[in-house]
């Protein structure tokens, strides 16, 4: 089947390649649904794009108000000339008397001249409801439905429809459903609006093509500057993923060399780890060291402003704020932003494209949650990675372990099944101080590092410690490190600890690999080992005591 | 048949004021047909020798349609001294083509 591109982005991608040519689509949606852009949108994209003129037949609103309203999207409507986009006015006249049976022949004829004098391709109905809303019964409506139709096939015009009344529902003037309309067109799109947790929530269905595949499921899309932007969906046509070979430095050379020449170019980077764990540290130093290069970068923020971070980074000899001055890195503080995660994700994607962006860092990614999304739409988070990957964008991105369980999308595990690298930062509270892990739990495609590297925060910035494994294969960390005076039997009963402990964290990150839950649960074991540990020490000291009172005890004949 | 193009008819009464008749029609489709012959009816009833009558064919002067943005049809737009009056549909409503006209007003 011949489709017609509507030029909206990431719609011709669910339906396949766009709207059937020469056919008639109807689009149906509530007030403020987007019904009016989408065909205004298909038209200018047409006329300007595709070299199809097209005719926009407005039955409800002002055509003068209309192209006011529509100099607001960045379509160069200015640019398009009247021949190849044509306002035409059709608003019912207050004025007009009835007397008897009327039909739409005068607007057909009407515009049947003007297609042919434009060479029109394209034309859109909006708001046909408004015009049979004129007619005096069904029986007339359902001729004329017909007779427009007929004259759609006839002109080989692509057609688009717009009803704010959906055509299976009784009109509000009392008039039966018109579904008969929905059998007759060869498209049917829905567009829906609504407000979930004080987010603007927009979603696309296309619940019938004739003759053609289709993305059957809802789509959330946006309304930007740019106009309608459908959300991007794995395995879409323009999800070209472009592998690279090509490495970038951490901004560490000790992580490049666990990671054995650092992150691909266009991979997806994931930090997890609880609060205080250093994840926005590594994005810096990526960013950072990504400016020094010349490549141009996007630092979004969603928890702080861009001075305190800025400021904050500077304790540990982070200083971002020449490649601010420089223009190559920009700073977003996304806190204030209000909408939903669709709303970030487009913001995120526009201020990409608008910087020349390469390197973006979403800190945290888990505020891309925000989305009322629900059913089987691919979460945003995902999408975001995504549509990095197919610009060939890196992307590294944060995710704190504690919101796991308030996030319904961009929970940590479910963002790390799709990110090629995943590396969790982690400390212990040990004999007063802090020791910070970090422990690469997958790279895909590199060869990595599987020890459990100690690092530590300095005003110097993140240095990492050689691995002090004297212990029998625990990673001694801290003050673990200075001599031991510890009875034989307590380092053999620590040992097996350690070694029941380091079995225990192993299985863990066997269970991350394998993107599951287990992981926390391994974490716990290993702890519940130490206070046993722990516990086990206490208790044989304080049997050696007893011991050694025991003869005290025989000589008091107790 | 409808007589097309812009005959006018028929013969005036030159001191008296006439109300100008001009009827859209979309080719043959039966309610224009109704239309004229009501609008016809209607005239020789009450304006006697006081109108002019054009029919025009949507389908044959689209630009003059469009000039008069005819969307519905048939459509009979009246110049009375008063305005210009719209009413759309086959006529068969005498009572509201009175009205509209007002014909104790004509001249």
């Amino acid at each position: 089947m011949k489709k017609a591109a509507t030029g909206i982005r990431g719609f011709d991608d669910i339906a396949l390649g766009g709207l059937p040519a020469g056919r008639t689509t109807l689009v149906q949606g509530g007030a403020g649904a987007g019904k009016t852009i989408f065909a205004l949108e298909t038209l200018v994209h047409g006329a300007r794009d595709f070299g199809e003129p097209g005719i926009f037949v407005c039955f409800e609103e002002d055509p003068t108000h209309l192209r006011e309203n529509a100099q607001a999207f960045h379509w160069g409507l200015d640019g398009i000339a009247e021949k190849d986009l044509h306002f035409f006015e059709a608003r019912p006249d207050r004025d007009m008397i009835r007397s008897g049976d009327v039909d739409i022949s005068g607007l057909l004829a009407v515009l049947q001249a003007l297609v042919k004098q434009m060479g029109a391709k394209r034309i859109v109905f909006d708001a046909l409801d408004m015009l049979l809303a004129e007619m005096a019964n069904p029986d007339v409506i359902r001729r004329e439905v017909h007779r427009l139709n007929d004259w759609l096939h006839e002109m080989g015009l692509t057609a688009i429809i717009t009803s704010k009344v959906y055509v299976t529902d009784s009109s509000p003037w009392g008039h039966p459903p018109m579904d008969f309309i929905e059998f007759m067109v060869d498209c049917s799109i829905m567009l829906r609006n609504e407000i979930v947790n004080g987010a603007s929530q927009r979603h696309v269905r296309i619940s019938k093509y004739r003759g053609s595949a289709f993305q059957e499921n809802e789509t959330p899309f946006v309304v930007g500057a740019q106009g309608i932007d459908v959300a991007f969906i794995h395995g879409s046509s323009k999800a070209v993923i472009l592998e690279s070979a090509e490495r970038m430095s951490t901004g560490h050379p000790d992580l490049d060399d666990m990671l054995e020449g650092g992150y691909f170019r266009g991979a997806s980077i994931l930090f997890t780890g609880y609060p205080g764990t250093a994840k926005t540290t590594f994005c810096a130093t990526f960013i950072a060291a990504a400016c020094l290069r010349g490549e141009k970068s996007l630092f979004i923020s969603f928890v702080s402003r861009e001075d305190e971070i800025v400021r904050n980074l500077q304790s540990v000899s982070i200083d971002l704020k020449p490649h601010i001055d420089s223009g190559m890195l920009r700073m977003v503080s996304a806190r204030a932003l209000r909408g939903s995660g669709e709303t970030h994700m487009l913001t995120i994607r526009t201020l990409a494209h608008e910087h020349g962006a390469t390197c973006i860092v979403t800190d945290p990614l888990s505020a891309l949650s925000k989305s009322g999304n629900r059913g089987s739409a691919p979460g945003v988070a995902e999408r975001l990675i995504d549509w990095a990957k197919s610009e060939g964008i890196t992307v590294i991105c944060t995710s704190r372990l504690d919101d796991a369980d308030q996030l319904d999308e961009a929970r940590p595990l479910q963002i790390s099944t799709i990110a090629d690298t995943w590396i969790h930062l982690s400390y212990d509270l040990h004999a007063g101080e802090r020791n910070r892990r970090l422990s690469i739990i997958k790279a895909r495609g590199t060869g990595h590092s599987n020890q459990v590297q100690e690092f530590a925060l300095t005003d110097a910035g993140v240095k990492f410690k050689d691995v002090d494994t004297s212990a029998g294969g625990d990673m001694l960390v801290g003050s673990q490190r200075g001599p031991r005076e510890r009875s034989a039997d307590v380092v053999m009963r620590e040992r097996e600890a350690a070694d029941a402990r380091e079995a225990a964290r192993m299985n863990g990150e066997i269970a991350q690999l394998e993107g599951g839950i287990a992981v926390l649960n391994a974490q716990l074991e290993a702890r519940r080992l130490e206070a046993k540990a722990i516990t086990e020490r206490t208790a044989e000291q304080e049997g050696d005591t007893e011991q050694e009172r025991d003869p005290v005890r025989d000589l008091r004949g107790d | 048949m409808i007589e097309l193009k812009h005959p006018v008819e028929p013969a005036l009464a030159p001191n008296h004021t006439v109300v100008r008749f001009r009827l859209y029609v979309a080719g043959n489709l039966p309610n224009s047909r109704r239309a004229v012959a009501n609008l016809r009816a209607y005239c020789a009833e009450y304006l006697p020798g006081r109108y002019e009558l054009e029919i025009l064919d949507v389908y044959e002067v689209p630009e003059r349609a469009l000039e008069d943005r005819i969307a519905l049809t048939p459509q009979l737009l009246a110049e009375t001294a008063h305005g210009t009056r719209r009413i759309a549909g086959d006529l068969s409503d005498k009572a509201s083509l009175v009205d509209a006209i007002d014909t104790t007003r004509v001249g």
